[in-house]
Formats: structure tokens, sequence, C-alpha cells
């Protein structure tokens, strides 16, 4: 009896169709083969040929199956009809909607630009659209970063002209010992899970510096549970150790990094009649140009008094303040510990790789070799995210360099176009006037002073005061402070604000009740305070509640997007890469207005207003929509959104328009690659080869080699100015603190937010959960279900203290306000740190679930405890919570109190449910009956 | 057919790396997507948008802490799905002869037309492996891709399964368990592979490999160029210096 | 393990159900006409409801017929074969009983055998399970007849039958109760073998669970019971199901009066009895999830 062995079918049709484009379940932009069956989405898979994941997925992307039928997804453009949070809607024709955006936009233009913001997300099309804030004309234009990771990305720039993820790598292939310094994921999610499986395999080490030992840290061999706020200390320790053993590449350091220049009594950096820096050559002994031939630039040189930077930075370095003795309380790790990591640094350090590989550099001197050390560093929002975060992310490339790590084999890699240094970066524009574009980027790179962003009377001409006194080099701008200052009217009052992606009523807030208040407040007249918002979202967030007009977006499958080398590339350090987003299904939302790609409405708003470069000469629409525009538009002659695929040849690089440029691409799988030479792959800031090829690719007109910033000048530029030269003075009450963070040389001091002091003991931090995009995951069926609701994890000692149990709820306290939220215990975690993941908690009645979903009931916000000002200082002010120098975020400055109640029904606070402006979910997965 | 074959001449099955894997549930998620549109009924999920989401899942990961005698508590991350036991309790149960093992390749799987969906292969498995889907009533468990690794129609690198696939870190490994030249037999042998719950006789295919031992490296302590308090800047300077 | 309140219901009322037939077939209950009438309709409506019950409580009842294909390795075919066989058997008994007359003994005899076989298999499909250390054991299936037995002897009004067999059924349960308590542990099944993560002497915890809600396996298998509220339900179990109608059988003369209270009380017992055997019942599948 019994059966025999069924028949299997082991080759069964996988899907009728396979069409390749690029992810976005997150910023990291894998290359994904979607598979259709009868015209639907049946299965995504990775991209085998892609550079940045190589196939594999991460668990976002494998479940975008989810977020294409999300029910959450918008379906036509809506019209407030309730009060503003109400969530109450109507939906409108398309053409109502950009009429209406144009009859509010048109007379802004005409009359006063500044009074209309525009602030975007974490879309990657930022150079389209600065492009457009820029024709429109307002100086109030920046995308998320400031609230990001400005931090890093700015240190990065500043000191060596790039920082990690987009702007570069590990050396994954040869590198013996890799750190990471407060990493849960980052942007480069996979990249960076790919190169420690190789590390893994290879047997090389990774330590991990994280007061949360989970992820990557978890994997780590060993791990440092520093305390959140002092890496700073910890890095400059690490470099007094190693200075002090004198494990460091003065070779490296002479030729490539201005250590050998001259800083004059101003704190400026000697140089000759052309601007050009000088060096003391160590043949003639005297003054000679930095990029002259056959130069040796003497380390160890006085001249005229003048010393060289890097007897400045040893000098300070060297000092008792750095010692591991000294910094051990601190940072919460033993001095022994920190000079065991030196000397495994060091360990590293002596073991040298060197590549068979000949080279000229810029000084035209042929190398034979290419030496490099195989220590290699990853850090991001865990030091970036504090208001130290500048000057730490400095400190961790200064370590880097002095080791002679970046740009050699086995060590920190660029990825084109990247290495740039600030000088080849724009400076800010503000120059509005009624009916012109602005007269250059919003964003820039400010050399000193006079870049700031700075009306006539000195205050701040932006409303989210970037490139103010306040924080002069906001690269990024403050996205997180334009709302408050909306509010405030301070600078100024606004009419219209534009959001694009993001979640600004909710998750990327910083006090979010308050924000929501201040969105829905009204003024004297009973008009609102801010008194338009216009916002694009693909699905229904809580931010769609709080606009007047909605413009719905498609899902990332059903549109064309652009990841251009001219904002934010796919690059690896081997090769220049871009890529493109094109409609693999066909949006569908039968019944109602439908869905239109967001650049699509700009290009079309921008021809309705007139914008110049979106007008032609008779004043018609320039472009059919984005891809026509990715297609056509230029930024230089024969440098437009993609390299691929240009003139009649089809050739990368510079080249003509090419009408059939995006079917190359969707043909090539969405992406174009364009390999570095062998012989450029490493030292490309000083590297000819590596020069000409960038200008040959078109990411510069002139090879623009440079040297490496350890002594950043824009800095002391602003520290004279503090210190009252120059004729562009700062406030007086701000001198002080530019005094003691515009430090030339990297610095450390404690987080501005530790003034919460004794009353909260307690670091508070949250995680990004590697299988949960901020808010946008929730609204996934899968993803929801492996994280619903989000404990706040307490280290041991807390747990102990006041007697938790499991399934214990305590009161969170901080000095911006309370949370009651259930608890979890975890050993391997700092002792004086607690954590949550971040953005789980939702709004009932947002996203489309259940208003009893976990994520309302359950799942809570940091972001109610932490204020986008901090408490009033000495000087009576509240300063925005952000980096001085950067203005950055400060999230994990963070500081609570914790106390032990009653178990709660529900996470507090808890809001009044929205309305939804899309119907209820259907109940199960697939839609049908439930079996016993 | 519910009486286990002769012991099948292919041991095909997964080497779980535990020193590698960073918990990021991407092979979840990727075995959902494969096995929600392939073998069998989807994997269904209840109240998949309401207040208990429950759906269908084939390999779910766990997390663990581990805290040594000494040094600070470590996390581990831990994947869990069917391990195709040699021994399969699940198979023997099954009053309907639903649940099988295959006799070429060793692979466990459930003939979905067969299943009464009783549960008792579910109870019967140590490993908690086999979920009864909710809509289809049948029971799911992962099926190696058995629909994946003799695919035809996929290239042939493409013929793993799908969370080996996707696997970010490569801690997945999909091979002949039985065949000691194998890469994951070698693996298994350098690395010290373990079967899970060894003492309930099941006698698993899969492996795990342990995490490496964690902690500081043996570096000797540096060694200062020389006493920079006694000869100051000027003596430091001119030993680094000297040594280009 | 989850105790479904069905599952108990019906298993502990088939169970009585095959009991009562089991004394029927065997002789050790003689009855004829309208009182035959009424003690096989009795048997017949427990067992069948049972039965019946159980089938459709599986996901694909109309598959159901499949259960009996596997008879060679699984207690739960078996189980389908010994029920379905004793109902058919014993139907023509029943029957020649019911019109007043009988049948050669053999007929009842090898239908008793069947009534037996299935309420051992019953207990063996539970007794099979390693992955259940608890129910891994003789007593199971014992335990299972035991019940069964006894409630069929107080249905069948054999007094001195059903005192003796609730009393051998306490004194059963108790061991098995008091050997059961041990047996997870001495099995040495911890989150350290199951993850094989307890090696170095670290100690092992479950950190974070690989979904946030409620699963399958969690829901069916991991169950945690109090221990006040065991050992409540242990006293009812052995009192009332045992102790109470061993007393009212044996201190009252044979009559409803004393056959309905006795019945109700060991019913009452089983419930609770059959209750902790699921709820008590601890899969090793919990340790993955850190129960225990
Ligand atoms: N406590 C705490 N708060 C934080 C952080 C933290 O670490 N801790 N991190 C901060 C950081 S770094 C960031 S970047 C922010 C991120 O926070 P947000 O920038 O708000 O990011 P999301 O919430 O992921 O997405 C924003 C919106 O984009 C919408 N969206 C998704 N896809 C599309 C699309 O295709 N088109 C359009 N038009 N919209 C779409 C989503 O529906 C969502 O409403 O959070 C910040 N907030
Ligand atoms: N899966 C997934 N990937 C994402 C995102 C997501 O939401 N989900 N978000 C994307 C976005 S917008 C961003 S900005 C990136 C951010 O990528 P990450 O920088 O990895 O962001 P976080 O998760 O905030 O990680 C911060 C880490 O720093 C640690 N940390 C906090 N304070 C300190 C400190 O003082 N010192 C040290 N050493 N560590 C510290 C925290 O414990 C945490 O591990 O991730 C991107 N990638
Ligand atoms: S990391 Fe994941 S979500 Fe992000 S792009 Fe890649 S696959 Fe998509
Ligand atoms: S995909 Fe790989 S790394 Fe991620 S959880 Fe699964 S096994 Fe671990
Ligand atoms: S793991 Fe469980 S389901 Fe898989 S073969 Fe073993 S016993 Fe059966
Ligand atoms: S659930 Fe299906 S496969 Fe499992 S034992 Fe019952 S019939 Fe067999
Ligand atoms: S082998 Fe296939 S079915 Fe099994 S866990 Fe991996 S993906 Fe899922
Ligand atoms: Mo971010």
């Amino acid at each position: 009896m019994g059966f025999p062995e069924p028949e299997v079918e082991t080759s069964p049709p996988v899907s009728d169709e396979v069409r390749r484009t690029t992810c976005y379940m997150c910023a990291c932009r894998c290359g994904i083969n979607v598979h259709l069956r009868s015209g639907r989405v049946s299965y995504i898979e990775g991209n085998r040929d892609h550079p940045v994941n190589r196939g594999v997925l991460c668990a976002k992307g494998a479940a975008g199956i989810m977020q294409v039928t999300a029910p959450s997804r918008l379906r036509a453009p809506l019209r407030r009809v309730g009060p503003r949070g109400s969530g109450a809607f109507e939906e409108i024709t398309w053409d109502e909607a950009l009429e209406t955006a144009v009859s509010w936009l048109k007379p802004l233009r005409e009359t006063s630009p500044e009074r209309f913001a525009f602030f975007t997300g974490r879309d990657q099309s930022q150079s389209f659209t600065s492009f457009w804030a820029q024709a429109f004309g307002t100086p109030n234009y920046a995308a998320h970063g400031g609230f990001c990771s400005v931090n890093m990305a700015a240190a990065g720039i500043y000191t060596m002209g790039g920082a990690f993820w987009e702007f570069g790598a590990p050396d994954w292939e040869r590198t013996k010992l890799f750190i990471l310094f407060g990493v849960a994921e980052d942007h480069d999610s996979n990249p960076i899970k790919i190169g420690i499986g190789r590390l893994k395999a290879r047997g090389a080490r990774v330590i991990g510096v994280n007061p949360i030992r989970t992820g990557y840290n978890a994997v780590a061999d060993d791990w440092y549970g520093i305390t959140p706020g002092t890496d700073g200390l910890l890095i400059l320790s690490l470099v007094h150790e190693l200075l002090k053993a004198g494990k460091i590449d003065p070779g490296y350091l002479a030729q490539w990094t201005n250590a050998p220049c001259l800083v004059g009594e101003d704190g400026l950096l000697l140089r000759d009649g052309e601007g050009r820096l000088l060096v003391i050559d160590r043949v003639t002994g005297a003054p000679a140009r930095f990029d002259r031939a056959g130069v040796r630039p003497d380390l160890g040189a006085a001249w005229q008094g003048c010393r060289t930077v890097f007897q400045h930075l040893a000098e300070r370095y060297l000092s008792e303040e750095y010692a591991p003795e000294a910094v051990a309380v601190r940072t919460g790790i033993s001095s022994s510990r920190i000079k065991g990591l030196a000397a495994e640094i060091a360990a590293a350090f002596d073991a040298p790789v060197v590549l068979d590989r000949a080279w000229t550099d810029f000084r035209g001197e042929r190398h034979e070799t290419m030496l490099g050390r195989p220590v290699s560093f990853h850090a991001m929002r865990g030091i970036s995210a504090h208001s130290n975060g500048f000057q730490t992310a400095r400190a961790l490339h200064l370590l880097q360099i002095l080791l002679g790590a970046v740009e050699t084999p086995g060590g920190f890699r660029f990825k084109p176009p990247y290495p740039k240094p600030f000088d080849a970066h724009p400076t800010p524009h503000c120059d509005c006037a009624p009916g012109k574009p602005l007269g250059g980027p919003h964003l820039g790179f400010p050399r000193g002073p006079e870049d700031l962003a700075l009306k006539a009377d000195g205050s701040p001409a932006r409303i989210d005061k970037a490139f103010s006194w306040e924080n002069p080099l906001s690269a990024h701008g403050l996205m997180h402070m334009v709302i408050p200052n909306a509010h405030a009217g301070d600078p100024y009052r606004i009419d219209t604000l534009m959001l694009y992606m993001a979640n600004m009523a909710w998750n990327s807030s910083m006090n979010t009740g308050t924000v929501m208040e201040m969105l829905t407040d009204r003024d004297e007249t009973g008009g609102y305070v801010i008194p338009r918002i216009i916002y694009s979202d693909a699905y229904a967030s809580e931010m769609v509640a709080y606009a007047d007009l909605v413009l719905p977006d498609t899902t990332y499958l059903e549109r064309h997007d652009c990841i251009s080398l001219l904002d934010r590339p796919i690059s690896e350090p081997d090769a220049a890469a871009d890529a493109i987003r094109w409609p693999v299904v066909a949006p569908d939302r039968p019944g109602h207005a439908g869905v239109r790609g967001f650049q699509s409405v700009l290009v079309d708003l921008g021809a309705r207003l007139g914008l110049p470069g979106f007008v032609d000469a008779e004043g018609r629409a320039a472009y059919r929509d984005y891809a026509d525009y990715i297609a056509r538009h230029e930024r230089r002659p024969g440098v437009g959104p993609l390299m691929g695929w240009r003139g009649e040849d089809g050739r990368t690089g510079r080249g003509a328009p090419n009408p059939g440029q995006i079917d190359r691409y969707a043909e090539n799988g969405g992406f174009c690659v364009a390999h570095v030479p062998e012989t450029a792959a490493f030292f490309k800031p000083w590297n000819a080869g590596y020069q000409d090829w960038a200008v040959t690719i078109g990411f510069y007109d002139k090879p623009l080699p440079f040297l490496f910033s350890i002594w950043c000048e824009p800095l002391q530029r602003f520290r004279r100015a503090a210190e009252g030269h120059g004729a562009c003075q700062p406030p007086e009450h701000l001198r002080a603190r530019l005094k003691a963070t515009m430090d030339p040389l990297p610095v450390w001091y404690p987080p501005l937010g530790e003034t919460a002091g004794t009353d909260f003991p307690v670091h508070a931090l949250t995680q990004r959960p590697m299988a949960m995009y901020h808010s946008w995951g929730s609204q996934n069926a899968w993803l929801r279900q492996i994280h619903g609701e989000n404990p706040l994890y307490l280290p041991t000692r807390l747990w102990q203290a006041q007697g938790f149990r499991d399934g214990d709820w305590a009161r969170v306290t901080s000095p911006a306000g309370q949370i009651v939220v259930p608890v979890a215990h975890m050993a391997a975690l700092n002792e004086n740190t607690v954590w949550t993941w971040n953005a789980i908690g939702k709004r009932r009645g947002a996203w489309a679930l259940d208003t009893a979903a976990p994520e309302a009931t359950k799942g809570f916000l940091l972001n109610h405890l932490i204020h986008e000002l901090l408490p009033a200082g000495g000087d009576g002010l509240r300063w925005s919570n952000s980096d001085p120098v950067t203005g950055q975020a400060a999230w994990f400055d963070l500081r609570v109190r914790i106390e032990r109640v009653a178990p709660r029904a529900a996470a507090e606070p808890a809001f009044p449910p929205l309305t939804s402006p899309v119907p209820p979910a259907p109940r199960h997965r697939p839609a049908g009956r439930e079996r016993p | 057919m519910t009486a286990l074959p002769p012991p099948p001449a292919r041991k095909l099955g997964l080497v779980i790396d535990l020193d590698t894997c960073v918990g990021c549930h991407a092979c979840v998620t990727a075995c959902k997507g494969w096995n929600d549109r392939g073998f069998g009924a989807p994997l269904s999920d209840l109240n998949a948008y309401g207040s208990e989401p429950s759906g269908t899942f084939l390999n779910r990961v766990h997390s663990y802490e581990v805290t040594p005698g000494a040094g600070p508590a470590e996390v581990v991350n831990f994947p869990r799905s069917c391990l195709h036991c040699d021994n399969a309790p699940c198979v023997t149960v099954c009053p309907t002869g639903a649940s099988y093992k295959r006799a070429s390749d060793g692979i466990v799987l459930v003939n979905e037309d067969a299943c009464i969906g009783c549960g008792l292969c579910a109870w019967a498995c140590p490993y908690g492996a086999r979920e009864l889907d909710g809509q289809a009533g049948v029971m799911k468990k992962c099926t190696l891709c058995v629909d994946r690794i003799y695919n035809e129609r996929l290239p042939e690198e493409d013929r793993v399964p799908a969370c080996v696939r996707t696997c970010p870190t490569g801690a997945r490994h999909f091979g002949d368990l039985a065949d000691p030249e194998s890469a994951v037999s070698r693996l298994v042998a350098e690395r010290e592979g373990y079967e899970l719950m060894p003492e309930i006789g099941a006698a698993p295919v899969n492996r795990y490999l342990p995490p490496r031992p964690r902690g500081a490296a043996a570096a000797g302590p540096l060694t200062p160029l020389l006493d920079v308090k006694a000869t100051g800047l000027a003596g430091w300077l001119d030993r680094l210096l000297e040594k280009f | 393990m989850h105790p479904a309140p069905s599952v108990i219901l019906f298993t502990v009322l088939s169970g009585a159900g095959f009991g009562l037939l089991f004394l029927l077939a065997c002789g050790a209950v003689r009855v004829f006409g309208p009182s035959a009438l009424l003690l096989w309709g009795t048997g017949y409506g427990l067992a069948g409801a049972g039965l019946l019950a159980s089938a459709f409580h599986l996901g694909n009842p109309q598959r159901a017929l499949l259960a009996f294909t596997q008879w060679r390795t699984s207690w739960l075919s078996r189980e389908a074969w010994a029920s379905a066989g004793a109902l058919m058997l014993l139907a023509p008994v029943a029957l020649a009983a019911v019109m007043g007359g009988g049948l050669p003994p053999v007929f009842g005899l090898t239908g008793a055998a069947a009534c037996l076989l299935t309420l051992l298999s019953t207990g063996m499909i539970y007794a099979q399970l390693r992955t259940v250390p608890r129910w891994n054991h003789w007593t199971t299936p014992a335990l299972f007849a035991a019940w069964a037995l006894a409630g069929g002897a107080i249905l069948g009004g054999l007094s001195y039958l059903a005192a003796l067999l609730c009393l051998v059924l306490a004194l059963l349960q108790v061991v098995a109760w008091r050997r059961g308590d041990r047996r997870f542990a001495a099995r040495g099944h911890t989150l350290g073998t199951a993850t094989g993560l307890g090696g170095g002497g670290g100690a092992v915890r479950a950190f974070a669970p690989p979904h946030t809600g409620a699963t399958y396996v969690t829901r069916e298998m991991i169950h945690v019971v109090g221990r006040k509220h065991r050992t409540k339900l242990r006293v009812v179990a052995v009192l009332a199901g045992a102790v109470l109608p061993a007393a009212l059988v044996a201190a009252l003369p044979l009559s409803l009066a004393a056959q309905v209270p006795a019945f109700v009380a060991h019913l009452a017992g089983a419930f609770a009895a059959r209750w902790l055997f699921f709820a008590e019942a601890e899969h090793v599948v919990g340790l993955y999830y850190g129960a225990r």
C-alpha cells in the first residue's frame, strides 16, 4: 500500500518575462531581475551582472513585490477637504492638481521666490530637483542630507575629497583589518554585507566599535562597546599611540597631503604668488611649489617661524590629553583595550600590500609599484549623528591618512567621480530675485565666511538657516529645521512648502508631536501659519495627512529614475557606474486619476511655470517627461545625466544626447559601467592616469590633482573671523562656540546635547533594522511580520537595577518629553545605553494598516524625546540640536531616564487615528478564506 | 510513501555559517518570494495588514545571545529551516503518505494533493520546520528549492536554492553532504560543522558552522620610538624622519 | 502544546465511547432489547462523533480517506483502521443484541480487540513523539485506555469493575505526572543543544524572535501553564475523574442516581486531565523561542 514517490516537476517555467531595472526598496540601488507572469510582477531576484549587488538581494529588495502591490499605494491626486492633519481628502484630476500648484507657485515666483521652499527626502534625483529649484529661483532648496549624515560627507569632502558609501569603500579584496565605527546597516547595504562575507571567507579580521553588538558588530571578531559620542577621543587616542610608536607613513604624508605645508601665523597655509601651496624641499631646503616636479616635501621643516602642519598635529596628538589612560573613563574603554586596538592597527600597517603596477603621479614622477597598508575603516551615523560628529569624522579620516591607507591597496578606495576636493565643488548660492533663476546651485562647500548664505543685514538667507553662522558648513541644508523655522517665521515667513519623499510628520522629524502642531497651527487671521503644503508621496504615509495638495507618485517599478554621476551614482572603486529605473510594469490604479512619476510632474510644472531650462525659446515645454529630460538634458556640452550610450556611436563618457539611450540602458540591465584602467585604480587624487581618464569620462574638464587637507583652511578662516579678523563677522553669542568647534585640526568636545546632564544619565539610540526601511517598510506584508513592533532594549545593569522582567514596560523621559514603551533585555550592550529599532512605530490610520496594528500599539518612535532645539544654555539661548559646523541633526546625543511602569495596552504618546486616503486593506493575502 | 527510503546516495542540504550570518533576513523573504509563486499553494499571510499578521514562512532567522565565561556577551544570528533529516520523524508519522523523503537526494517534501492537514508531522519535527498554511490547509516546509536546483530553464549558476542565491554575506552553502569531497563537506570538516539537537536522533543533513572565537587578537603592545617627554617633539621628529 | 478545546472534548468522549463498546463487545456488559439500544447507541454515538469531529478538524477533510493508506508506519493511520474496523465489526453484534438475540463470542471479541487497539493507537499517536518528552512514554497509551475503560465501565454500570478501573487510573495518572515532570530535563534537551551554541560553556539566551508576531509553530506548540493552576487541575482530575466516581459507584446501589453523577464527575476530571495532557506538554521547538 501507500504511494510511490510522486512525480515532482523539477523544471517548471519560472516566468513569462524578465525585466531588469534598479531596486528602490532603499537607497543602495541594487540591480534586480523582475519576473513577470501574465503582466504582473511574480518574483524579484538580484541581477548577477550588477556592480552594486552582484546578484544578491537584501530582505527588503526580495520583498519588493509586496511594496508594488501594497494597499497603501495612493491612487489619484488629493485635495484636502477636512482640517489639515485629519486626513480628509477628495480625489481630483491631474489637471486640477497641476493648475492648483501653478496658481500657488506662479505669483510667488514673480514676487518673492524665497516664500516657496522645496525640500526633498531620500530620492535619488537631487541633481534634477535642485536644477528645478534653481530655475524657480528660490534659495530654499535642499535634500534630506542635513538630518541624515552630512557630518560624514562634509568631513570627508573637506579632508580628502570624499567619505564612505557613495564616495568610497574598503579594498575588500586586500584589506587585512577592517574596523567599523558606528554602522548598523548604512546605505551600502549589500556591498558591505558582500564585503564582510568576503573578509570572513578570507579569514581577515573585522572589528566593531559600537555601543550595540548586533548585525555587523555581532559577526565582528572583536567588539568595542564605546560610550556614545566619544569616538573622537578614542580615534585621537589611537592617533596618539600610533604617532608615539612611529606607526605612520611619513612618505605618504609628505607627498600626498598638506602635512608638509607651512602654517602662517594667521593659521592659513603659505602660498606663492599664484596662490599655490608651498612646501620646503628637503633637497634644496628652500620653499617650493607643492606640485613642482621632483620636489621632496619636508615634514619637519620650519621656515621664517612657520612650522609644518605635521609638526602642529604631532604636537597636539602626542600630548598626554590623548593618552589612552586619559580617555579611558570617558570612552568606557580601558586603556589596555585602546592600546590593544592601536597595536592591531600597527600590525596590519606593518604588513604592507605591494602591487606590481607602475604609475605616474601628477608631479610627473614614475612609481614602479603601488604600496598600501591593509587597514580599512567604515563609519556612518554612529559618529556623524552627534553634535561633535563633523570633527569626529575628520579625526577618522585623519587616522586613515596618517596610516597611508587612503587610495592605496588594502585601504580605503574612492569610487569615481570621487575624490573631488571641496574646492572643486561649487559654493552655495542664495541670490534670489523675482522671476529670475538662482545664480548657481543652492548647496556647496564654503571656503570661508564670504561664502555664507546671508542677507545684506547678515541674517540667514535660507529658511533652514543653512550656511549661516550657526552652522557655516551645512553642505546639505537643514531639513529638520524647515518646519520649526517656517512656523516661527524665523528668519522669515514662507507661503508654500513643497516636500517630496520625506515623512516629516512622523519618523523623519525630531519632536514629532510638536511638529504636527506646527503644521496645523493657525495665525491670528485663522489661516495656517504655514499657509500651503504640497507633498509627493507614493503611499498613505503620516505626512500625506498634513498636505493641502498631494501629488501621488508611482512605485519604483512603475517609473523612470536616473541614478546619475551628476548626483549620487552607484560607482565602485574600479569602475564608474550609473543606472536608471524604467517602468517594468505600467501604473494601474483602475477607476482613479492615477499616479505619475514626481520628476515627470516637475518637468510638467516647470513648463507650466515657464522655468528656464524647462521651456524652449518659444516657451513650449522643453521635455515630454522625465525620461525625455534624462536622455536630452545637458549640464555641460556632451555631459548629461547618464554617461552611457552617448552620441551616434553610443560611446561611454562625453557625447551628444542619444534619444535611444534609455532603451540601451534597459537592454543592458538598467546600468552602465566604465572601468578604471588598472594603473589608474589607486592613488586616484595624484595618479595622472586616473586624472586623464576622469577628464575623458567627463567628471571634470581638466585634471584636478590635490593634496589631502589634514589642516582644513576653511575651518581656520571661520575661526579667524570668530577671533575678530576680517569684514564678515559672526554674532557675538556664537564667537566662543565657533572658536572651539572650527578647529583646522580634528578635535573632540562633548556632544552639546550632553548639557542634559545627570538627570538624564542614559544614552538612547536607534538602529536601522536590516529588514525595514524607515517608515516605508511597514506597509509591506512580509517585512512587517519580521518587525511589527520594537521593544526598547536595556543593558543588564539597568535591567537588574530596576528588577525588570520580560513583558515589562518603562517610562522613558528626556528633557524634551516622555514616552511609555515595552522593554526587553540585552547583555551585548554598552551599560549606559538603551536602544530600539528606528521608525517601526506608526501613527494609527496610516499606511492602510489596521488601527490596532502592532506598529501603532507596541511600536514607538524615540523622536518624541528628541528636540530640534537644545535646552537653553549659559547664554539663555536655545541652539538647534545640530552639529555647530554642518548643522547635522544630532539624533544620537539623546539622553534619557528610565522608570519601570505597569504594562500598557498601547505605547504612549498615542495620537488620534488618521483618516486613510485609501480603502482598508484586504484581510488576507492572497485574498481568500482561512482554513481551520 | 511514509516509510523512509534506504539511505540515499546523495544527501542534499544546507550548511549555514553562524560566524558570518549578520541576521539580515534576506534569505527569509527570498524564500517566501520564490515559494509563494512556486511549489504547491502560495505561502499565505493571514491578517496581512491587520493587528496580528501571521503568514507561512519556510525559513526564519532567530537571534541568540551567548554570554561566555569570560568576555562580553555575543549575539549570534541563527537561520532555521528544514534540515532534511535522514531519520525524518515527520515522514513516518504521516497517515496519508503526503510527507516523504526522496530516495534519490534525500530531500523531504510534502505532496500537497495528498495532505489532509492533520498537523501531526509538524508535531513530530524537533526543529519547527513545518507550518500548516492558514489558507490552503496543507503542510508547508522547505523544499530545498527542488524546483530550482534541477531546473533546466534556469542558468546553471542559478540552480541553487533561492535563499543561497540571495544571501549577501555568503553564509549559506548548498551541496551534497554525502560526498566527502563536495565543497560543503569540506567546509563542514574544516570548520567543525555540527548538527542541531543530536540527542533527539532525527539525524539532520544540514550542518551549522560555529561562530569563530571572538575577542582581542594577540598583537604585542606598541613600543614608543623613544621617550617623547624626555626628547621633546624635535627628538621624536628626527627619529621618525630619519627612517625615510 | 496548544490545548485545543475541540480536540480535548472529542478525544475524551470518543474514548469513553470506545471504552463502553469494548465492554459491551467482550460481553462484560450483557444487555438486550431497549437497554441494548440505549448502551450500544451511546457507545456508537460517542465514538462516531469523536471520529467525525477529528475529521473536520483537518485542513483538508475531503481527503480524509487517504489517512487509511499508511497503516504500516503511521499510528494515526492505524487509529483510523482500528476505529473504523471496530465500528464495522461490532455493527452486527450490536444489531443482534438490540434484536434480543446473540452472535457467537468471536464476533464480539474481535470487535473488542479493535476497540482496544483504537484506544492504544490513539495514545501511541502522542506517545511516539520524541519531540514531546512528556508524552513519549508507555504511560501515555496506558492512560488513554484507562480513562476510556473507566468511563465505559461507569456508563456500562459495572460498579465494581468501574471502581477498580478508577483506582488503577488514578494510580497511573499520578505515576505519569511524576515521571513526566522530570522527563524533558532528563532527555537533556536545552537551548544549548538545540542551537549548538552551548558548547563553550557559555549561557545561551533567546535575544530576538525571527518574527515579532505569533506563528503557526508558536501558537500550536508553545503553551505555558502556571504552577498553581496546574496543581489545582491535577487534584480535580484525580478526585473528580477517579476517586469520586469510584466512591459513588462502589458505595451506592447500581442506579442512574449513582451512575449519572459518577459519569459527570468522571467527565469533568477527564477534561481536566486531557487539558493538562496538552497544556503541560512541552515541545522541544519551544527551546528555539526561549520557552523553558
Ligand atoms: N529617531 C530617529 N529618527 C530618525 C533617524 C534616526 O536614526 N533616529 N534617521 C534620520 C534619517 S538619517 C533619515 S534619512 C530619515 C528618513 O526618514 P524619511 O526621509 O521620512 O524616510 P522614509 O520614512 O523612509 O520615507 C519618507 C517618505 O517617502 C515615501 N516614499 C517611499 N517611496 C516613495 C516613492 O517612490 N515616491 C515618493 N514620492 N515617496 C515615496 C514614504 O512613503 C515616506 O512617506 O529619518 C531620520 N529620523
Ligand atoms: N535596512 C535599512 N537600511 C538603511 C536604512 C533603513 O532604514 N533600513 N536607512 C538608510 C539611511 S537614510 C541611512 S542615513 C543609513 C544609516 O546607516 P547607519 O549609519 O548604519 O545608521 P544607524 O542604523 O542609525 O546606525 C547607527 C549605528 O551607530 C551606532 N552608534 C550610535 N551612536 C554611536 C556612537 O557614538 N559611537 C559609535 N561607534 N556608534 C554609535 C548605533 O548603535 C548604530 O549601530 O542607513 C541607510 N540604510
Ligand atoms: S539593499 Fe536591498 S533594498 Fe536596498 S537597493 Fe539593494 S536590494 Fe534593494
Ligand atoms: S541571508 Fe545570509 S546573512 Fe542574511 S540572515 Fe540569511 S543567512 Fe544570514
Ligand atoms: S527538519 Fe523537521 S521537517 Fe525537516 S526533515 Fe527534519 S523533522 Fe522533517
Ligand atoms: S499534515 Fe499533511 S503531511 Fe503532515 S502528517 Fe498530516 S497529512 Fe501528512
Ligand atoms: S532552500 Fe528554498 S525552500 Fe528551503 S529555505 Fe531555502 S529558499 Fe526556502
Ligand atoms: Mo538617512
